[in-house]
């Protein structure tokens, strides 16, 4: 199995060039939300091994509301964020990227801050390179390379037996298991159908999940005789803040709301970036640690494959810091409108949803970390739509093809390599057909 | 609720739409106009006998309702900060760019071919003229009276005809509604383990508790003079709700080209015409006598008008392969009678279990989102005249007369209500686990980035190779379309006198 690893790079825009970046990013766009994948600057599509990339101007308006706690807002610089999702090691893609693209990337580079035109380039974006406090991939080991060569498959097979449509209707499912396995092996032997065989799972990243898998809660048990002491005073101190946490739901400013419309729906998937700043004091601190550091357990050793909790349209998602513990952004590629996702959020996931973002200055008021919040539905959603950033530049490898659509295909391909199944195996297998 | 009082309903202020559609009053039209003279369109609203809500022993032989667009409550003065209280959607408008790629009005449905309602031409006025035949333009004309012309200036007028409870395509229609919960009784926020019908008053009528128990947002409005009139806000103390007793109204012309429907059917049937049906009927998910093609249940389902039992009592629970009802066809996708849970009535543990992400394990389970928040409210009449399936397979004769339907729907929440509907359950080329096709009657076989085909419709074969139908041409056309406000009678009030001097 490949794994699947992110980067992120952040820097500060170098002021007297945001015009110039803006610009640039807007260059390799065909149009609102639709990037060239061959752009000059960054043909993305040149690099098999990319899933999802982004480039964001940080452009947080909400700064200003921590004054509701009293606080005057700090003035942050503004930031650039280049995010990716790639098969296997991060940083090896980052070198394979710079090999290929380095002007293109030091031109964009060159409009943050301290970059010179002599600044070791690689060495610069693992130095600014801001990790993720969680991170949930759909499917842990399905590589890009896998994903065409299992829609391939499908698109065979959907010709196939729509030309064969005549025999095969009515068939027993295991009949027409068999002859749809023939069929393959014969595309295959002709080379018109690849499907390559899984690689080896990279030992170094084996020791490090079974260590991450055993060491998580083995830190919480060591810890444990102190958590539970401690925990009295953590729920009285949590309850007292959710009871007077102002909330900050401002219906979002429409034209705002209609700069982010403008760049969705193009595909089948959309980008998603919001950021805020946290509650101030070290009870939100240590719980939105805490939360993301379960959630980012919990996604990578227990949820199925294919899920977040009950969501099945969220292809790679992630909670970053940005700049020190203040400000957080979440990232996500899901698939549908915004609303949908907003709705599947409340209706499937409330309580993660409380959990990891009710720690947000203005988010709608929760009780126990997990109930209410974003049940307040409107108040959540323009909350969520005024936090949301425009993002300047979004690729997607699969265009046209959903988390279920991977799914799908990943499904008939486990199927067609199993060379015997039950009648209820093959009827459920055709099914997919 | 902190703050949330319970409130009887004052169905005289409510417009009469909400409770009724009027079945009986057989003629309607539709006005759509834009404001000519502010003081005379005010006038004139002053004065509009509207028709309320309130149950009448002999039921009334006309009827007059009343909505605005966003642009014809500016153009009657209406402030700028009232009018921010209003949805993004109702201010942003259905044709705009964004939306149309969000509703499917992609195309020749395209805002920019429309007859009515494109661009900087949005009507600013709806008006609702129902009444029995024999009283109809006499009706019409005592309504609109003699300031009617310096007032308004008519964008177009809409005819509707009455085909006695078939759409169009020949298909019963509008026998699935969902009881609103007038009596306030309904408990929210909730867990739905099992599929009901009713829904809770605030999904429907603004200023009311809705599915999630809260109060959709609305134009709350400090009280003055011209405010004073309007009722409380049931959730914010001390102020004004321009916004309750009223809703949202979405009306969209939707062109029905008969022909090439029964035709198509007719074609993939090798020229049976009773499999044409049949396939018609897949693609429907009801016969054209309006049965369901899964069976009735013996439990009943909660807010079930006892006269459609018949037609109506009846899940999807039994047919989770799709092999009855194709998970694609229109009834199955528009309402897919689901719960808050992929599995009905499960006990405790599973629903935690489910919750976590454990529920079923099958590629389609799971996928539809719990259909009680996306409900709406049908109020839509047909145009055109009827064709029977026999003649629909002749050649249309030159300068036929189009057809097809005025659909309108009531709701409280645009985005999450008719938007979502029309999104992620019509126009979308992936739902339920499907891919390529839309839906089967309303889709707009465009290509979408990456998948050039969009025009299948496919039968699930119940454990054999599913059937599937492709190159389904484009059967309907929107040809016109906007969101309403549709104001209690005092909001209306309020709409006639607020800036005047």
């Amino acid at each position: 199995m490949t794994p699947q690893s992110n980067f992120m790079v952040l820097a500060p825009i170098d002021p007297r060039r945001e015009m110039e970046l803006r610009q640039l990013l807007d260059s390799m766009n065909r149009g609102p939300g639709q990037v060239d994948p061959n752009n000059a600057l960054l043909p993305f599509a040149e690099f098999d091994t990319l899933h999802f990339a982004r480039f964001i101007i940080l452009d947080d308006k909400t700064t200003e509301d921590v004054r509701v706690y009293g606080l005057s807002p700090r003035s942050y610089p503004l930031y650039l964020a280049f995010l990716g999702d790639v098969d296997g090691d991060a940083n090896a893609f980052l070198g394979k990227l710079i090999k290929r693209t380095g002007k293109g990337l030091g031109r964009i580079f060159s409009c943050c801050e301290e970059f010179t035109s002599d600044t070791d380039l690689l060495a610069w974006m693992k130095q600014h390179h801001a990790p993720a406090i969680a991170a949930y991939v759909n499917w842990r080991g399905r590589t890009v390379r896998q994903i065409r060569e299992e829609n391939a498959l499908y698109d065979a097979l959907e010709n196939h037996t729509e030309q064969n449509a005549a025999t095969f209707q009515g068939l027993p499912p295991r009949e027409l298991h068999e002859k749809l396995r023939t069929f393959v092996s014969a595309e295959k032997s002709a080379g018109r159908l690849i499907l390559s065989p899984e690689n080896p799972t990279p030992l170094g990243w084996q020791i490090r999940n079974l260590l991450h898998m055993l060491g998580l809660p083995l830190l919480v048990l060591i810890a444990s005789p102190l958590l539970i002491l401690l925990a009295p005073f953590y729920i009285i101190a949590l309850r007292r803040l959710e009871k007077t946490d102002p909330e900050v739901c401002p219906t979002t400013d429409q034209k705002h709301s209609e700069d982010l419309s403008r760049i969705e729906d193009h595909d089948v998937t959309n980008q998603f970036s919001a950021m805020g700043s946290l509650k101030p004091g070290l009870v939100r601190l240590l719980t939105t640690i805490s939360v993301l550091k379960t959630v980012n357990y919990g996604a990578r050793h227990i949820t199925r494959r294919g899920h977040l909790g009950r969501i099945r349209s969220i292809h790679f998602a992630r909670w970053v810091f940005v700049a020190g513990r203040e400000r957080m952004i979440f990232c996500s590629n899901y698939d549908g409108s915004v609303e949908s996702y907003m709705d599947d959020f409340i209706n499937k996931t409330g309580f993660g949803l409380n959990a990891s973002f009710s720690n947000g200055v203005g988010y709608p008021r929760t009780n126990w970390l997990v109930r209410d919040g974003c049940i307040d539905e409107r108040n959540y959603k323009e909350y969520l739509r005024r936090h949301t950033l425009v993002t300047q530049v979004w690729y997607k490898a699969y265009p046209g093809l959903t988390a279920v659509d991977l799914e799908r295909n990943t499904r008939i391909r486990q199927g067609l390599e199993r060379s015997s199944m039950t009648n209820e195996q093959a009827g459920e297998w055709v099914a997919l057909l | 609720m902190g703050g949330v009082v319970m409130s009887e309903i004052e169905y005289a202020d409510v417009q009469g739409l909400l409770c009724f559609g009027y079945a009986h009053l057989t003629s309607a039209s539709y006005a759509l106009v834009r404001v000519r003279n502010v003081n005379a369109a005010k006038a004139w609203l002053r004065d509009a006998k509207l028709t309320s809500a309130v149950a009448q022993n002999a039921p009334p032989s006309t009827a007059l309702n009343i909505a605005f667009t966003a642009p014809g409550l500016r153009a009657l003065g209406i402030p700028e900060p009232v009018m921010a209280g209003f949805s993004h959607e109702f201010r942003g408008e259905m044709a705009e760019e964004s939306r149309s790629r969000q509703l499917g009005d992609l195309g020749s449905n395209a805002p920019s071919n429309w007859v009515w309602g494109s661009y900087g031409q949005e009507p600013h006025v709806l008006v609702m003229f129902f009444a029995k035949p024999e009283q109809f333009d006499s009706f019409v004309q005592n309504a609109k009276g003699n300031t009617w012309s310096d007032a308004f200036e008519e964008v177009t007028s809409l005819g509707t005809s009455n085909l006695d409870g078939d759409e169009p395509f020949h298909f019963r229609d509008g026998i699935s509604q969902p009881q609103i919960d007038w009596d306030q009784k309904r408990q929210t926020p909730c867990t739905q383990l099992e599929y009901t019908n009713i829904v809770a008053l605030g999904e429907f009528l603004l200023g009311y508790r809705n599915e999630y128990g809260k109060i959709t947002d609305r134009p709350l409005l400090k009280p003055d003079a011209a405010s004073a009139g309007l009722l409380d806000a049931l959730d914010a103390p001390g102020m004004k709700d321009l916004g309750r007793n009223g809703t949202y109204l979405i009306m969209r012309q939707l062109e029905q080209d008969v022909r090439s429907f029964w035709q198509f059917l007719y074609e993939q049937a090798s020229g049976n015409l009773a499999e044409a049906s049949q396939l018609g009927a897949k693609m429907v998910g009801r016969t054209e006598q309006g049965e369901p093609l899964v069976p009735i249940q013996d439990r009943p389902i909660p807010g079930m008008d006892p006269k459609t039992v018949k037609q109506n009592q009846f899940t999807y629970e039994s047919d989770a392969s799709g092999g009855r009802c194709p998970f694609g066809a229109h009834v199955r996708r528009t309402n897919p009678r689901n719960s808050d849970f992929p599995e009905q009535r499960l006990s405790a543990i599973r629903k935690l279990i489910t919750m976590m992400g454990f529920g079923p394990k099958g590629f389609y389970d799971d996928l539809t989102s719990s259909v009680r928040f996306h409900r709406i409210l049908r109020r839509g009449r047909e145009y055109g005249s009827e064709l029977s399936p026999d003649d629909a397979l002749q050649p249309a004769p030159p300068n036929e007369s189009p057809r097809g339907l005025h659909f309108i729907c009531l709701n409280a929440n645009i985005s999450r209500q008719f938007e979502f509907l029309q999104n992620a359950w019509i126009a979308s080329t992936k739902f339920s686990g499907l891919t390529g096709e839309s839906d089967p009657l309303l889709g707009n076989r465009e290509p979408i980035s990456g998948c050039p085909v969009t025009g299948n419709f496919t039968m699930p074969g119940g454990g054999s190779l599913p059937r599937r139908v492709s190159g389904l041409p484009q059967f309907v056309t929107v040809r016109g379309g906007a969101y309403f406000f549709l104001p209690s009678l005092r909001a209306l009030r309020y709409f006639a006198v607020v800036g005047n001097a």
